[in-house]
């Protein structure tokens, strides 16, 4: 379907582009990650070349990862920010889950769910840069305790399964809402799903004149 | 050593078969040094360096006779020298050759996440299959000892085999063979500790009363034993652990997590489908857009 007249910009090109080399790398990191962290899944070893490559270049994922991130962060803090409706919109997640969206909260650009997933993100992906360096052998071996790195591991591993988990509920939220993924593939809604999904957002829009992403923004 | 048959193997790293147990009636063996019958002569150094061709780098003199200062990726054993001022104010040189403690149960193999990079044999040995480690450094978090080191060139993990080549030939290790005192020995773990026994017998009559046998309970015994002459302070002994144990970070990473994890994971992937299962898509229907664009109408058309 190409793009009606009267679509809505939902992510801009930069913001695309900056979230799938994010998704890509998350990707790398998360089967690398569970290589190293249960025999079950050390199979995985041969997508990377190797235990030995795996090792080495899992850490340089995690470094391009954080610099994208970031460029995520920058986009999207504003629009994280908690609200009020945020708050009541949790509170009826039983129709959202139900698909019944009359009645529940209005919300603006993202939705108290999508705000978990960002909020989680930026709080555990520092705590996976920090500890990750601490246990990053060729270069950081020596450079603090044995009992730190032991520490250091174990908060790694506890942050990755956390992160693992909310990527679960993003992947899984971006099929069952139908037209997310276009949203971050080509760019762009509908008005009736902007309506349906972020009602605020989309007044914001209307009031502004905006094609989006941002009210104002032309 | 990798060759050996896998019935030899009664632990493998990263692995969830059963250990093979068709050589379970084989005797552990041991390794037991008297320090009180050290005299620093470092030729088990040299005899480890010999046997298993190892060429460490020179170094520096850092002040002590420890040469080099510390383990290495191509030093396995190392002697310490430690000048302990005793109660009555007399000085004591105490010499530890420190190395591999072979655990019965090895903190490295249970941190490794490499398959069968760390295997533990039937005779009790703990050792590192070089082929299959991926130079991660799990294995120096697992360790209560502070003994791998992971070689910065070829991204390997070394320790001390308790020449597990040797062993499995009917020799005893190298630096056993080359200790001129007979403070190394080497037999089966039953053997060691009667004799050590006796040694503690005529340590305690010589007047070392808290002499004893250092085969440290928290990690279910050790293949490498001490005979100190002051038991009941090992650490005075260039830092040997008073009660060396696995971590309890690292215990809570490699036992309680792992299967939480799993668990987890696996219950948010099926959650999701079922939800979808139960619930379908969440799709804009025609009522949407019709409302939408009324709204867009109201504001002067298109946004």
């Amino acid at each position: 379907m190409n793009r009606p007249k009267d679509a809505l910009t939902r992510n801009s090109t930069v913001t695309r582009v900056n979230h799938w080399i994010t998704g890509l790398f998350f990707v790398l990191l998360m089967l690398s990650g569970l290589a190293m962290f249960h025999p079950g899944f050390f199979f995985l070893s041969y997508l990377f070349g190797g235990g030995q490559s795996m090792r080495a270049v899992h850490p340089w994922f995690g470094i391009v990862l954080v610099i994208s991130f970031t460029g995520l962060v920058i986009q999207f803090w504003r629009d994280n920010r908690w609200r009020r409706e945020d708050t009541e919109w949790l509170a009826s997640i039983g129709k959202v889950l139900n698909n019944q969206e009359e009645g529940v909260p209005e919300v603006g650009r993202f939705n108290a769910g999508q705000k978990g997933v960002f909020w989680g993100m930026a709080l555990l992906i520092p705590v996976l840069f920090v500890t990750g360096l601490v246990i990053w052998e060729y270069y950081f071996g020596h450079a603090t305790s044995v009992e730190t790195q032991r520490i250091a591991a174990l908060l790694h591993s506890l942050a990755a399964i956390g992160v693992i988990l909310i990527w679960i509920v993003h992947v899984y939220a971006a099929l069952w809402v139908k037209g997310s993924m276009r949203a971050m593939l080509r760019g762009w809604v509908t008005p009736g799903w902007a309506y349906r999904h972020h009602r605020k957002w989309f007044r914001s829009l209307v009031e502004t004149g905006s094609n989006g992403p941002t009210p104002n923004s032309k | 050593m990798a060759d050996l048959q896998s019935q030899n193997y009664i632990r493998r790293s990263a692995t969830t078969m059963t250990p093979p147990a068709v050589r379970n009636h084989e005797e552990e063996v041991a390794k037991l040094i008297d320090v009180s019958r050290c005299i620093g002569c470092k030729a088990c150094q040299s005899a480890c360096m010999e046997w298993n061709n190892l060429r460490p780098e020179m170094e520096e003199f850092k002040g002590s006779y420890d040469n080099p200062h510390d383990l290495t990726p191509s030093t396995w054993t190392l002697m310490r020298f430690t000048e302990y001022e005793n109660d009555s104010g007399d000085l004591e040189w105490l010499i530890r050759k420190d190395g591999c403690m072979h655990c019965e149960d090895p903190g490295c193999l249970k941190a490794c996440p490499a398959p069968g990079a760390i295997v533990q044999y039937a005779n009790g040995i703990v050792d590192f299959v070089s082929d299959a480690c991926i130079g991660c450094g799990y294995c120096v978090k697992g360790c209560p000892f502070n003994i791998p080191r992971v070689s910065q060139d070829d991204h390997k993990s070394y320790k001390c085999t308790l020449c597990s080549d040797r062993v499995s030939n009917g020799l005893e290790p190298a630096c056993v063979k080359s200790c001129p005192t007979g403070a190394i020995m080497f037999g089966t773990k039953a053997d060691m500790k009667s004799w050590a026994d006796e040694r503690v017998e005529e340590l305690k009559e010589r007047g070392f009363e808290h002499a004893g046998l250092y085969d440290p309970a928290e990690v279910g015994g050790t293949h490498v034993m001490y005979v100190l002459h002051h038991a009941d302070k090992p650490s005075i002994y260039a830092g040997l652990p008073d009660k060396p144990h696995i971590s309890l970070w690292v215990g809570l990473w490699k036992g309680v997590i792992k299967p939480a994890a799993l668990l987890a994971i696996a219950a948010a992937a099926v959650g999701s489908f079922f939800h979808s299962v139960v619930a379908g898509p969440n799709e804009t229907d025609d009522h949407d857009e019709a409302e939408a664009r009324k709204l867009m109408a109201d504001k002067g058309g298109r946004p």
